[in-house]
């Protein structure tokens, strides 16, 4: 075996257990984060094995999905939703498993808590019942989504059986314009792959552009990873990760750090390591983006207008049905159009700087009359941060409410749905139709570019409102 | 789980010209609430199927009576976005024992090889091809070969190959199951974690 090895191969080589010929690799995971909506039939498959999970300590489950964004105190209203979670409850009870369910102050969306509390770090193999499990490959660590059966085969081995990805190494140079935030980045890689141009490849983030990025970030970039269809994606980790997880509640302390820390070091690509696909872009050309189609391929920088079917790759017919949903046509520009909801939150932006980011944009404004706003930070944690550091006031006196944390309209298991035809900005990761509510149509967008929404009622460049404060 | 054996599949197919299918499409989020593995198939597609006063929507396949069978076929990306098992269990529900497309999204194409339903990915030209025998005739068989790891349209005697790896393979036509394979290693998986501080 070649001494040179990318990132990527040094986590996967060495949590490989077992290799199986013509098959996929066995692979041990560190841990498995489970949550209350692809859980249950997974443990109702053990008990019919009359199995217990084999490692409840490297196993976490919180409730995020499926759970209400106001009264929290009190008892969820939906009779399957309240059965969801009590049945997760039962389960993490009967089989040792630490569990943050609503109203625990650890609570909060499985991507957001498990970085928060140190669950999550560099090296570590790492898988959920959601897609957006890439989210923790910022630290550096093999991060995937799974499916129910694949949670019950964690739960009860500890390992998956998965074949090995390709490699792929994304590179943005160069440095940003001021504006443009990690979820432009991740938007605009996502337009220039589409939704399948990553399909079968793990992606390693490098270049400038994510060396100065900070680890919210970074977790906003990997998290959008599986949106151009790659298993996930990963960022060696450096300084900024390492300061960033010292110190959390689950990271290793005292010698054990110092230990891990010798390891975490190892963690890079080697220089003349090889990738099956390397891409290059220019970081300082990309503009805020916005989608404006029924899946996250379908971006462009905010001041563009959508493109026509015969500049599209793929079929014309395709991409027609999902301007037709939009109810947009072909060379409309986005800017000015009237929005009726803004959904500031989820697992990409639902932390604590992309509060900050929507509090500069409104802070002396008022939320337009027409906006209805959804703003529902990712954890507690986010929440008391929201509070302390004086945000929520910049946003009650611009006329908002902040909700309780949850996946919410991220995927609309709740209440928060848009209405049918309704137009909703949101920072969340999916525009697929009915994505946020039946007939409802979703523009992809950062929180910056979230915020210019809420206060304008229609899309907006918010550079345009960002100089006025810094004009002023 | 043990699941049913696949071996050689003969059947009609419904045929679904688009591209992209993501699982939010093929189940919605508001479908995921139950905690048993039962009823998805009713609510396969629901939002493309039902308009919202749940009367069938009369321009959508399944809703369609010439058109029938246990193949699905797909556009190019079939299963992208969420990795919800639910998506896979809806097909399986409803019916179908395949899936063919010029292109699968990864965790999607592995949810169905867990509960025995076959991804197989065929070339773009061959789809079409596929596409046009439906056209011409709703009633047209195929055959999906899993021994043979083929698709024939029978109408023309055409086929085409499809890649899954060896061990797959071997699991669906016998119907072993990935969880009992690993329970046999434990062993060895035992040892390993004790190697691993943490
Ligand atoms: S916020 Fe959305 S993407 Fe993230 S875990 Fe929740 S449902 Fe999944």
């Amino acid at each position: 075996m070649s001494a040179t090895k990318t990132l990527f191969d040094k986590v996967w080589d060495s949590h490989v257990v077992h290799q199986i010929e013509n098959g996929p690799d066995v692979l041990f995971i560190d841990r498995h984060m489970v949550h209350e909506v692809t859980s249950p039939v997974a443990f109702l498959g053990l008990k019919n094995r009359g199995i217990r999970v084999m490692h409840p300590e490297k196993t976490f489950a919180t409730a995020d999905h499926n759970t209400p964004t106001i009264n929290q105190h009190l008892p969820v209203a939906d009779p399957l939703s309240a059965n969801q979670l009590k049945m997760l409850e039962e389960n993490a009870n009967e089989y040792g498993i630490s569990y943050w369910g609503l109203g625990h102050e650890k609570n909060g969306i499985v991507h957001v808590v498990g970085p928060e509390y140190g669950i999550t770090l560099p090296g570590a193999t790492i898988v959920c019942g959601d897609s957006h499990t890439s989210t923790h490959g910022a630290f550096g660590a093999i991060a995937f989504g799974i499916g129910t059966s694949e949670v019950e085969m964690v739960l009860a081995t500890q390992c998956i059986m998965q074949p090995k990805p390709k490699r792929m190494r994304i590179n943005i140079t160069g440095e940003l314009q001021y504006g443009v935030t990690p979820k432009d980045v991740a938007l605009f890689i996502i337009s220039q792959l589409t939704t399948s141009g990553a399909t079968g490849y793990f992606v390693e983030y490098a270049g400038d552009v994510f060396k100065n990025m900070t680890m919210e970030g970074r977790m906003t970039v990997c998290n959008l990873s599986i949106e151009m269809g790659a298993r996930g994606g990963m960022i060696a980790p450096d300084e900024t990760t390492f300061h960033y997880i010292k110190g959390r509640e689950f990271t290793p302390k005292g010698e054990a750090w110092d230990k891990a820390m010798d390891y975490w070091q190892t963690l890079y690509t080697d220089p003349d390591a090889i990738f099956d696909k390397k891409l290059t872009f220019d970081g300082s050309l990309i503009e805020p983006m916005i989608t404006y189609g029924t899946n996250p391929g379908m971006g462009m920088g905010i001041k563009n207008d959508i493109p026509t079917a015969d500049m599209v790759q793929g079929g014309a017919s395709t991409y027609k049905k999902s301007l037709q949903y939009m109810k947009f046509d072909e060379g409309d520009s986005m800017i000015g159009k009237p929005i009726d909801f803004v959904f500031l939150g989820s697992c990409t932006n639902g932390r604590i700087e992309d509060f900050r980011a929507f509090a500069s944009i409104v802070k002396g404004r008022k939320k337009a009359d027409n906006v209805t706003a959804w703003l529902v930070p990712g954890s507690h944690k986010v929440e008391s941060a929201i509070k302390e550091e004086g945000i929520l006031d910049i946003l009650t006196d611009a006329g908002f409410e902040l909700r309780e944390p949850g996946c919410s309209a991220c995927l609309a298991m709740n209440d928060d749905k848009v209405p049918p035809g309704k137009l909703a900005v949101s920072t969340s990761n999916r525009n697929f139709e009915g994505r946020q509510g039946p007939g409802s149509r979703t523009l992809l967008a950062s929180p910056l570019v979230a915020a210019a929404a809420a206060v304008t009622g229609k899309v907006t460049d918010p550079r345009e409102l960002m100089h006025e404060i810094v004009a002023g | 789980m043990a699941y049913d054996k696949f071996t050689t599949l003969t059947s009609t197919a419904v045929p679904l010209p688009i591209e992209n299918v993501d699982t939010d499409q093929i189940i919605p989020a508001r479908f995921l609430k139950a905690t048993e593995r039962k009823g998805f198939g009713d609510n396969l597609f629901r939002d493309w199927r039902y308009n919202q006063d749940n009367s069938p929507k009369e321009d959508f396949v399944l809703n369609h009576s010439k058109y029938s069978g246990k193949i699905l076929v797909g556009g190019k990306n079939f299963g992208s976005g969420s990795s919800r098992e639910h998506a896979a269990w809806a097909v399986y529900d409803y019916g179908f024992r395949c899936v063919i497309s010029s292109f699968f999204a990864d965790i999607f194409r592995g949810n169905c090889l867990n509960i025995g339903v076959l991804p197989a990915q065929v070339s773009a030209e061959f789809l079409q091809k596929i596409f046009t025998a439906i056209d011409t005739d709703p009633n047209a068989k195929f055959e999906v070969s899993l021994i043979e790891q083929k698709v024939t349209i029978l109408a023309t005697g055409e086929s085409e190959s499809f890649d899954i790896n060896h061990y797959k393979k071997d699991n669906m036509t016998n119907g072993f199951d990935d969880i009992d394979y690993l329970l046999n290693i434990k062993g060895k998986i035992q040892e390993f974690a004790t190697s691993r501080p943490l």
